[in-house]
């Protein structure tokens, strides 16, 4: 178990520099994540062309792992339509929780994320917002816990 | 005998030789020998806990109050015993006023529901402190909803103290029950408890003391106290878990249903009539957790041979330590500042989740909470997500402290 596994670079930078944050004022969808563990809170707002999402901003206070794993998905999912964006989580969720899983080539800087595997407490701050992103886009609850 | 003996200090407590009575200290974690401040959370156990339980186990366990058979005798001797020995430690007037429960959470839920939920009206009001922990919050919200009651909270300061003067204007002729923490588990403050209880009494409310940070780290007796009930858990007292204690003043508990029905907590059964048991077996249906029981009175037995105020003035010295490392820190604020307070030292790192810093403070071996800890109202009233937990027992050392301020200084390495 090395910590510069966990908090490597790319993830310290989107931490301290997160991408995209904010909220979009006209969304076509909108969504809370909340882990009542750690008190992380995120709010994802999405604006939609067609099946496309062309713009992505979210919010929120969390710890590194959680802030970090927002803002490089929503620089990975902005402009993939919702079946891209679907394999995509389901490539995350791989490379999260499967531990000789090689990382997938096409996930780019996502492939940071890596290192959460080796921590099994800290899966969840990673994939609070994916899930957060499945109901934005409508699929289940507009809220979710990861409780 | 000397006409003129001074009062005989107890020896300070030495933690090295504390040490060797946990096993599981011996603990490397993540390459690093484990440094555990997580006490508030849960304890750690000595050989002499685990050595009675295994003793309870291999040659005394049957059933209770059953049988006529020698083990059967033997169990129940050990448990009534334990029994006796909680009565002593808290100094009870009686052991009918000592109830087994799991622990804490459900000894206030056990006078939520037996004492308040059948007598409290709409109009009656519950009053709590803005300090306690979840447990001694929501079952009184329960009481409200099932009743018509209401729940009154009195305001703590930015120290985290209770503004008593607030407290005291919240009490009034309406007020039938205060639930207060003796020691809050996110801040450590002590409460002034003696004041909080004079003052409910004069308005004719009972008092319930939330005393599972309490016991620990100083001796308390109940009769002294005037508390109506108080309640605590083994585990954080060094004992097993899944065993606690509900001290009820005899009279109140006489006064209250039983709150569970089954086996034990009866005299005869008819299909027309039952008739209940006595105290203090009327609380406690089913086989009751016996070998949990004999560890707590063990772990009683243990405190009680360190000395709880040679515990005490140990833990005070390394929460006034560590205090003043972290003040040391720019970068690290100190959540609850109160001043009277009891092995709990809560805070914040700037630029660090305390998330974060809980995952790296456990890679160099230190063992902290880190979270809401279970007083999320506490959190909010700080305007913070969580804090990280560092809490101290009879066996941390100053060595710990150095341990903990070397993780912080690590923690913020990784960060920069």
């Amino acid at each position: 178990m090395d910590l510069k596994d966990l908090y490597r670079d790319v993830i310290l930078d989107h931490n301290r520099h997160p991408r995209n944050f904010g909220r979009i004022e006209a969304a076509d969808g909108e969504a809370e994540g909340h882990n009542p563990l750690c008190g992380d809170r995120l709010r994802l707002s999405v604006r939609m062309n067609g099946e496309r999402v062309e713009d992505i901003r979210f919010e929120g206070k969390g710890c590194a792992i959680s802030t970090a794993s927002a803002s490089l998905m929503t620089e990975a999912v902005k402009g993939k339509d919702r079946a891209a964006i679907q394999e995509l989580f389901g490539k995350v969720h791989a490379l999260l929780t499967h531990h000789d899983a090689a990382p997938d080539a096409t996930l780019g800087k996502l492939a940071a994320l890596s290192g959460v595997r080796e921590f099994p407490v800290r899966v969840k701050c990673a994939s609070l917002c994916w899930h957060t992103l499945n109901a934005a886009l409508g699929h289940g609850a507009a809220t979710i816990s990861t409780e | 005998m000397a006409a003129n003996v001074s009062p005989v200090r107890p020896a300070p407590l030495d933690a090295q030789r504390v040490r060797a009575d946990f096993p599981i200290l011996a603990t490397t974690v993540n390459g690093h020998p484990l440094v555990y401040l997580d006490s508030a959370a849960s304890a750690q156990r000595p050989l002499q806990v685990l050595r009675a339980v295994e003793e309870y186990e291999t040659h005394s366990h049957a059933n209770v109050h059953r049988g006529v058979h020698a083990l059967s005798q033997a169990a129940t001797a050990a448990y009534e015993g334990a029994r006796e020995r909680v009565r002593r430690f808290i100094n009870a007037r009686s052991t009918r006023e000592i109830i087994f429960v799991r622990g804490t959470t459900e000894g206030i839920n056990l006078v939520a529901q037996a004492y308040a939920r059948p007598r409290f009206k709409a109009g009656d009001e519950i009053l709590i402190t803005a300090l306690e922990h979840h447990a001694n919050i929501v079952p009184w919200q329960m009481v409200c909803e099932a009743s018509g009651c209401s729940l009154r909270v009195a305001p703590i300061n930015r120290r985290g103290e209770l503004e008593l003067e607030e407290f005291l204007k919240l009490l009034g002729p309406r007020t039938r029950l205060v639930a207060v923490a003796h020691v809050s588990n996110a801040l450590g403050t002590v409460l002034p408890l003696k004041r909080i209880i004079e003052a409910a009494h004069a308005h004719g409310a009972v008092v319930l003391v939330d005393g599972a940070q309490a016991v620990p780290h100083a001796h308390v007796d109940v009769r002294a106290l005037g508390a109506d009930f108080y309640t605590f858990s083994s585990h954080k007292l060094y004992g097993p878990t899944g065993i606690g204690v509900l001290y009820g003043r005899e009279e109140l508990l006489a006064s209250m249903p039983p709150w569970q029905g089954g086996g034990d907590m009866i005299l005869t059964v008819s299909f027309e009539k039952t008739t209940y048991n006595e105290l203090p077996w009327k609380f406690e249906a089913g086989t009751p957790n016996m070998s949990g029981a004999v560890g707590l009175a063990a772990a009683m037995d243990y405190v009680e041979s360190l000395g709880l105020t040679a515990i005490a003035e140990h833990e005070q010295h390394l929460l006034g330590l560590a205090t003043a490392e972290l003040a040391r820190l720019p970068d690290v604020e100190i959540i609850g500042t109160a001043a009277h307070k009891a092995s709990v030292l809560s805070f914040t790192m700037k630029g660090v989740h305390p998330h974060d810093l809980g995952t790296i403070l456990d890679a160099e071996g230190v063992a902290v909470r880190t979270g809401h800890h279970c007083a999320m109202p506490v959190m909010t009233f700080f305007g913070l997500p969580a804090t990280a937990r560092a809490s101290f027992g009879c066996y941390n050392t100053e060595g710990d402290v150095a341990s903990l301020v070397a993780a912080l200084h690590k923690a913020r390495g990784v960060f920069s």
